[in-house]
């Protein structure tokens, strides 16, 4: 094109490039429903501050109190122990469904049906009724000499059941996520990965597991704080768990209201603080995903808090600069 | 003549009911540079994939450097080799991708250094010293920390052609690599490639950039549901090609 070179219109346009200040659109409806959301809001506020059957000063008392304490321990353990036991039997499992050997992905598939399709709370009344099954628990070759006998009734404490209930429920679900994860990971980079080189383990372990974990890890959250809740359902078989705990002193005193609130801010609290914790492990597991690493929660409360003083709400990411 | 580097002969490999190779017979002598041509279809990328043991192939034979592919042969039995082996032979083989793969949750630099370190035993400080070395020669020397979703295309595929060329390979294979790219960005994918070939390094190009097969390549290869169909030089090529097919896929491309 050098015979005829382009000579684009670079006059000087007569509009100036100027910042637009127009007078914004009112928005009558927002203004309405959030006078509806604050009346609300005061409504509740003043039930909880003036009613006097909430009895504050009882929670109050007994929100620390050793008992209770000692049940959020139990609570916390249990819902740690079971997350633990259900993460890595849902590896084992997700990888087994994935095996060419249908044995062993039948194996897998039968698992899940058995412990999804029946309800966790009788899961765990079987659990603890097991020695009536099984009243000797015998450690040795499969139908050669045992080693050790052990009496089910005294090894399988309330705990010890409501832990291999919960954990062995719970590997059935993580199993289907795992699953869904590995699948998620491109096909290209297990290709490339062999291309190198690498074993099927290695290429597992260092390319597909953790680029899976991206997609693992939001309903992992997920089932954790549901384990955290569902770990209350022990209460049946007298394990002393947060919600036991509670029940134990109001059956006593009969402040059964005060106390529920005892166990529900406790809930909360550990609730909002396992969100958090998910957040920045999801933040951690999405590096390389997207040119930009999501924001923490501070740095948006600072940004929106800024632009709000400018009057305008970026989306996230507007801001960052493109590559 | 020494030992050819990649010795097919009558390979046919099918999926399911269709054959995609159809006998594919040829050779790359050590050093040479061979691009690959052909309509979508044709069998190539098949073909680049057989030779590191990709798929499997099901008739005829394959070897690399004297060595069967996936295979070992005693007497006249042929026994499957183990996953070590096949890692191995894998190891010796570099590949180049049409979409890059590279890993999404490493930099550059770890991209780079994952194989040596894993497969082939290097001490982390050594690989990553030949890792920057790598990453400089193919001009990104300033993009060891970033990850793949931070470069763009070019850039990543010219990560993945260090990333390859981490493990030593003696064969260097690469499957559309510029296939992927912006036209503006082909250009420094070709020139590294370039360099590797005028570096002496044995290459099987599937490609369609005609300016580089003619320019970089010693022999180009034409194929057609699944067999080759004409060879030759790249002046052969682009002054007389013989079979009609040849001159038809030509006229479209160029």
């Amino acid at each position: 094109m050098e015979s005829a070179p382009a000579t684009p219109d670079t006059a000087p346009s007569p509009v100036r490039p100027e910042e637009i200040k127009a007078i914004p659109v009112r928005h009558p409806g927002r203004w309405g429903a959030a006078a509806i959301v604050l009346l609300f809001a005061a409504v509740l506020g003043q039930s909880l501050a003036t009613n006097p059957r909430f009895q504050w000063d009882i929670v109050r008392h007994y929100f620390v109190s050793s008992r209770v304490l000692h049940g959020l321990v139990v609570t916390l353990e249990l819902t740690a122990i079971s997350m633990a036991i259900g993460i890595v039997l849902g590896i084992v499992l997700a990888v087994m469904r994935l095996s060419p050997n249908p044995l062993v992905s039948g194996a897998s598939w039968l698992y899940i049906w058995l412990f999804r399709g029946t309800p966790v709370l009788v899961q765990i009344l079987l659990w603890y009724n097991i020695s009536a099954l099984y009243p000797r628990l015998t450690l040795g070759i499969p139908f050669g000499p045992g080693f050790a006998h052990l009496n089910a009734g005294s090894l399988i404490t309330p705990f010890v059941a409501g832990m291999l209930a919960l954990g062995l429920n719970e590997g059935a679900y993580m199993a289907e996520i795992v699953r869904a994860g590995i699948i998620s990971v491109e096909e290209g980079q297990t290709e490339a990965a062999q291309s190198l080189g690498m074993t099927r383990l290695q290429t597992i372990y260092r390319i597909v597991l953790p680029q899976a974990m991206r997609v693992i890890i939001p309903p992992t959250g997920n089932e954790t704080i549901s384990m955290l809740k569902t770990t209350s359902l022990v209460s049946v078989i007298a394990t002393t768990d947060l919600l036991y705990s509670v029940q134990l002193i109001y059956s006593v005193n009969y402040r059964t209201i005060p106390l529920l609130t005892v166990a529900s801010i406790w809930y909360l609290i550990v609730t909002t603080v396992l969100s958090i914790g998910q957040y920045y492990l999801e933040r951690y597991f999405g590096r390389g995903a997207s040119r930009d690493l999501p924001e923490t929660p501070l740095q948006r409360l600072r940004r929106n808090l800024w632009s709000l003083r400018r009057g305008t709400v970026e989306a996230p990411g507007a801001s960052a600069e493109g590559r | 003549m020494s030992e050819p580097m990649v010795k097919a002969e009558e390979v046919r490999k099918r999926f399911g009911r269709l054959e995609v190779l159809t006998g594919v017979s040829m050779e790359v002598q050590p050093g040479e540079v061979v691009c690959m041509l052909g309509p979508s279809g044709s069998g190539k990328s098949t073909f680049l994939r057989c030779i590191n043991h990709l798929e499997k192939i099901d008739s005829g034979r394959l070897s690399v450097d004297g060595e069967l592919v996936g295979y070992r042969q005693a007497g006249d039995k042929i026994y499957e080799l183990r996953d070590a082996d096949v890692c191995r032979e894998r190891s010796e083989i570099g590949m180049v991708f049409q979409r890059f793969n590279l890993f999404g949750h490493m930099t550059a630099m770890e991209n780079v250094i994952e194989a040596p370190i894993r497969v082939k035993k290097v001490k982390k400080n050594e690989a990553a010293r030949r890792a920057k070395e790598l990453l400089e020669r193919v001009g990104l020397a300033d993009k060891l920390d970033s990850y793949p979703a931070q470069l763009s295309g070019g850039q990543q595929q010219r990560v993945a052609i260090a990333r390859a060329l981490a493990m030593e390979p003696k064969l260097m294979l690469f499957d559309e690599p510029t296939s992927a790219l912006d036209p503006e960005l082909v250009g420094d994918v070709l020139d590294v490639m370039r360099q590797l070939a005028k570096d002496g390094m044995t290459m099987i190009v599937v490609t369609h950039e005609m300016g580089f097969a003619r320019e970089a390549a010693d022999r180009l290869v034409m194929m057609c549901d699944g067999a080759i169909i004409e060879e030759g030089t790249p002046e052969h090529f682009f002054v007389a090609p013989t079979h009609e097919r040849t001159k038809q896929f030509l006229s479209k491309i160029l």
